[in-house]
């Protein structure tokens, strides 16, 4: 119990688009994850991972179903708490980077220790310690336009690292890269998952790099599976 | 989270667009600079007004007779009263009976009678005056500046004597400009039925009074006053034995207007049974002060006008500020999914939209000022825009942001993240 950080059961998630129409894209979600584990969900497009992803980090809430996160309520949370999760459990790196595009690389990664109320200085000394790990303190001063796109997600993964979260989601990280750049992003997620022990979730649609994870789950219609699961359901 | 760091962002957020900023803050730059401008020019306008009325005396009471079916009073020295029996005249007893009442309060009597005017003639020259009886008083509390030689002195007064002062535009015209040169020389003065004879003691500095400013006689032409003994003039005048109106000066402690009030009170407490004058006493702070309550009217209505360039500015700060929003929607997400509270958000865009006011109101003060210390150097009393005037249209520059910032601001705050972040 003590090593569970999500634990959801049955999550339904619906969109209403328009009075009459509703969508469900979500038919029952159950899922824990236990502290450490570096897994991944796979699917299709438009199967409900990034729903699904939202949901778990607390950027989105469910419809139905329950989910705590890290032995917090997320459906009894306040909007207020929801930041604050986003801010200090969840570290998110996402398949366009998502920095801001008028400060340099260091500021990047300070952002959320910004949101959090460090000081400036821990701030600075904390945002340079990461770049370090993650090999970019050579450019800690460059702007997002002036790195390549595996430079800006190597600074993404440090800023996901921040405020040191309890898990790391990961949407995609490595779809805008060469296979050689995505490597050394998944050499990172590898190493920070040994040694640092964090729990990663790693969404994709690419089975070769969820193979290298310790769990594959898989997302079909609107439906979570494990792989054995789903290989019982659709032989072949 | 704190406000240095909202200025931080807002400022970077700033850089990033400078020209858009720089246009944004032009509506805010030309409402402050018009209001700080029209403030400056007008506060310059009314101190060239109350500076000149001061130089006439800001203490000064002017107590004159009034004819009790005309409600309008005598004005100063030069106000006639036709035909008037001299039992009505106000009398020397009457006066020394004020002084006496006020004591300490009054500092100076003057009194002033008009004998007429003419032209002092020498060696073909020529200059016009105006001829005023006064009294040892009448110089100080008209604050008389003295150039050369003496004013009057008690035994001129008593002694009738035919010594007088003259203006240095006089001297200009009849002794070329040689002040010490004219003193002790006899004038000769042509009025309409007589020719008279004076001895120049004195030479004052002529200054163009506000009122009389405005006539339209060419400079070389200029009634300036000479000034003589009052009794002299009383016995070239007729012998009446009264006067139609003095000035008193209050002591710089007292307030004027009140002593105005009980000066003519006490005056007319001689009239009470007189059915056809009374006294009426105004004090020069009483005009002064309605003087500068209607300028400061002016002012104020126009910096109002003005202030309409300011509410158009501030839609131009929300016009900017709404297309920021929608060009940073992918950022707004981003920094909600790393954490950013709804606040966050909003204070990051008020704070933007308050520095483009703030930089934009202080550019504006600058160039208000520029403009107000040129038009106030037109008006001939240079002013610099006031301290509360600043600190007003730092306020109201900031208001403007928040008021017009908040709007914006709060829609960006409002996003839905997963929506943000999907935004292209």
């Amino acid at each position: 119990m003590q090593n569970l950080i999500i634990q959801m059961s049955t999550i339904v998630k619906r969109f209403y688009i328009g009075e009459p129409n509703e969508l469900e894209v979500l038919h029952g979600i159950d899922l824990t994850v236990e502290k450490g584990e570096f897994l991944s969900i796979v699917g299709v497009s438009g199967s409900g991972k990034t729903t699904l992803m939202n949901i778990i980090g607390a950027l989105d809430r469910a419809t139905e179903g329950s989910y705590i996160l890290n032995n917090t309520v997320i459906e009894e949370a306040e909007d207020e708490e929801l930041s604050a999760i986003r801010n200090r459990q969840v570290g998110f790196v996402f398949q366009n980077f998502n920095l801001i595009p008028r400060t340099n690389a260091l500021k990047n990664v300070e952002l959320p220790m910004m949101y959090a109320g460090v000081n400036q200085r821990r701030r600075t000394e904390r945002a340079k310690e990461l770049l370090a790990m993650v090999g970019m303190e050579e450019r800690m001063n460059h702007r997002p336009n002036e790195l390549s796109g595996g430079e800006k997600q190597r600074v993404a993964i440090a800023r996901a690292m921040a405020n040191d979260p309890a898990i790391i989601l990961a949407d995609e990280p490595t779809g805008s890269l060469d296979s050689k750049t995505g490597r050394l992003v998944m050499d990172l997620f590898h190493q920070l998952n040994r040694e640092q022990g964090k729990t990663i979730i790693l969404i994709t649609h690419n089975s070769e790099l969820a193979g290298e994870t310790g769990r594959i789950l898989t997302m079909h219609d609107g439906l979570l599976f494990d792989e054995q699961e789903v290989t019982r359901h659709e032989p072949g | 989270m704190n406000l240095g760091e909202n200025i931080r962002l807002a400022w970077e957020g700033l850089k990033a667009n400078k020209m858009r900023a720089l246009l944004t803050m032009l509506g805010i730059i030309i409402g402050i600079s018009s209001v700080i401008g029209i403030l400056t020019v007008g506060s310059g306008l009314s101190g060239s007004v109350t500076g000149s009325l001061s130089s006439l005396g800001a203490g000064n009471i002017t107590i004159a007779l009034q004819e009790r079916e005309d409600e309008h009073p005598a004005m100063g020295p030069f106000g006639s009263l036709h035909n008037i029996d001299p039992t009505n005249l106000i009398t020397d007893e009457m006066i020394g009976a004020l002084s006496d009442r006020f004591g300490d309060a009054i500092v100076g009597v003057s009194l002033a009678e008009d004998a007429g005017s003419g032209q002092a003639k020498l060696e073909g020259r020529y200059a016009n005056v105006s001829l005023v009886g006064v009294n040892t008083g009448y110089l100080d509390v008209n604050t008389i500046k003295l150039v050369k030689g003496r004013g009057f002195f008690n035994r001129d007064i008593e002694g009738m004597r035919n010594g007088v002062l003259v203006s240095d535009k006089l001297v200009n015209n009849l002794f070329g400009g040689d002040a010490a040169s004219a003193l002790g020389q006899e004038l000769i003065v042509y009025l309409d039925d007589e020719i008279l004879a004076f001895n120049i003691i004195g030479v004052y500095e002529y200054e163009v009074s506000p009122v009389m400013g405005l006539t339209t006689s060419s400079e070389r032409d200029i009634y300036t006053s000479l000034y003589l003994p009052v009794t002299t003039a009383k016995k070239l005048g007729g012998a009446e034995s009264g006067y139609t109106s003095f000035t008193i000066t209050a002591a710089g402690s007292t307030d004027s207007i009140a002593l105005a009030t009980q000066a003519e009170d006490f005056m007319n407490r001689y009239y009470a049974n007189n059915p056809d004058y009374r006294v009426t006493a105004m004090s020069m702070e009483s005009l002064l002060e309605s003087v500068n309550a209607v300028m400061g009217a002016i002012s104020i209505a126009l910096s109002l006008i003005a202030g309409i360039s300011l509410v158009v500015g501030g839609i131009g700060v929300m016009n900017i500020m709404l297309v920021s929003v929608t060009e940073r929607t992918r950022e707004i997400g981003t920094r909600k999914a790393l954490g950013a509270t709804n606040s966050n958000i909003r204070g990051q865009f008020i704070v933007e939209s308050m520095i483009i006011c703030l930089i934009g109101g202080v550019i504006g003060i600058i160039f208000g000022a520029i403009l107000g210390y040129i038009g106030s150097l037109l008006v001939g009393m240079v002013a610099l825009p006031s301290l509360s005037s600043i600190a007003l249209s730092v306020g109201f520059s900031l208001a403007i942001g928040i008021f017009f910032g908040y709007y914006p601001a709060n829609k960006a705050a409002l996003l839905d993240p997963i929506e943000a972040l999907r935004y292209e």
